[in-house]
């Protein structure tokens, strides 16, 4: 199995990406860069990640969630968070990114967000 | 990747498998292996691992071995493979720049009161004032820089010095 599992569907505008797995240097990280990559690419420049099965993630994965929000601002698009583990928000939160990241804890109301 | 054991003081070379096979025989602090009785009372493990990015899990599935010989409770044993990767990472990408050539050292030394940790790349070092707060406001959409802080954040101590032969060695420690 791949380290990082990345599923992709539609919710309306909102293409929603269910991952699961780690999201570390190598494997895992590129994934998510490639993955980011082409649906910029395809125009979907809202994108919400669905992270509940990441149970894992270092400093290189935090460094590509940063690089993909970057990415998809400079696009005009959005780049949301959804159902962090506890882990994840307690990283994002030693790295201060937990006010940068828009987090959402229901995937309706995540959805609802987007303009 | 080269793996070195030492229980009880005495130095067994072993290989990773086998590494495995022994962490399995050594979980309890007092049993018997192979007819012995023993106690560990201190045990290292030595590392010589290549500068490639598929080490850095190596020396994790190590370290796991390690903190389930010491009886690490889970938050423990988290913070040690967090610190143990992003030691790991930067020995490899900053130290020794990939550079199939240099060889990045890892010893675990465990003890009844605590678990230290070394890793040395083969680098031209760095000065740490030098290294930019990744939770400074200008720096936190950077994409890296964050290692550093996920290491003092989960271990007791963390400790930069020069080795005398060259590169740069973290002591890492993380109390019972």
């Amino acid at each position: 199995m791949a380290e990082l599992d990345i599923k992709e569907r539609q919710a309306g505008d909102v293409t929603v990406l269910d991952m699961d797995g780690k999201i570390t240097i190598g494997e895992g990280s590129v994934a998510l860069r490639s993955a980011i990559r082409r649906l910029l690419e395809e125009g979907k420049k809202k994108i919400l990640l669905n992270l509940a099965g990441v149970g894992y993630i270092d400093s290189s994965g935090i460094g590509e969630l940063v690089s993909s929000f970057t990415a998809i601002n400079k696009e005009g698009g959005q780049l949301k968070l959804l159902k962090l583990t506890q882990k994840l928000q307690d990283l994002l939160a030693i790295t201060k990114l937990l006010t940068v990241f828009d987090v959402y804890d229901e995937e309706p109301e995540a959805l609802s967000s987007y303009k | 990747m080269r793996v070195r054991g030492v229980l009880h003081r005495r130095t067994i070379p072993v290989r990773l498998s086998e590494a495995l096979c022994f962490e399995a025989q050594a979980r309890r602090r007092r049993g018997a292996w192979k007819g012995h009785t023993y106690l560990v009372t201190e045990e290292t493990t030595e590392l010589e691992l290549e500068s490639r990015i598929e080490s850095i899990a190596d020396a994790a599935e190590v370290a796991a071995q390690v903190v389930r010989r010491l009886g690490l409770g889970d938050e423990a044993a988290f913070g040690v493979d967090m610190a143990v990767r992003e030691a790991v990472t930067n020995a490899v990408l900053h130290g020794n720049r990939q550079d199939k050539t240099k060889k990045v050292d890892v010893s675990f030394r465990g003890s009844p009161e605590m678990l230290e940790i070394t890793v040395r790349d083969r680098g031209t070092g760095f000065e740490l004032e030098n290294v930019p707060d990744p939770t400074d406001p200008q720096n936190l959409m950077k994409a890296s820089g964050r290692g550093i802080l996920f290491m003092r954040t989960f271990m007791d101590d963390v400790e930069y010095s020069r080795h005398p032969e060259g590169g740069t060695v973290v002591r890492m420690t993380k109390r019972k």
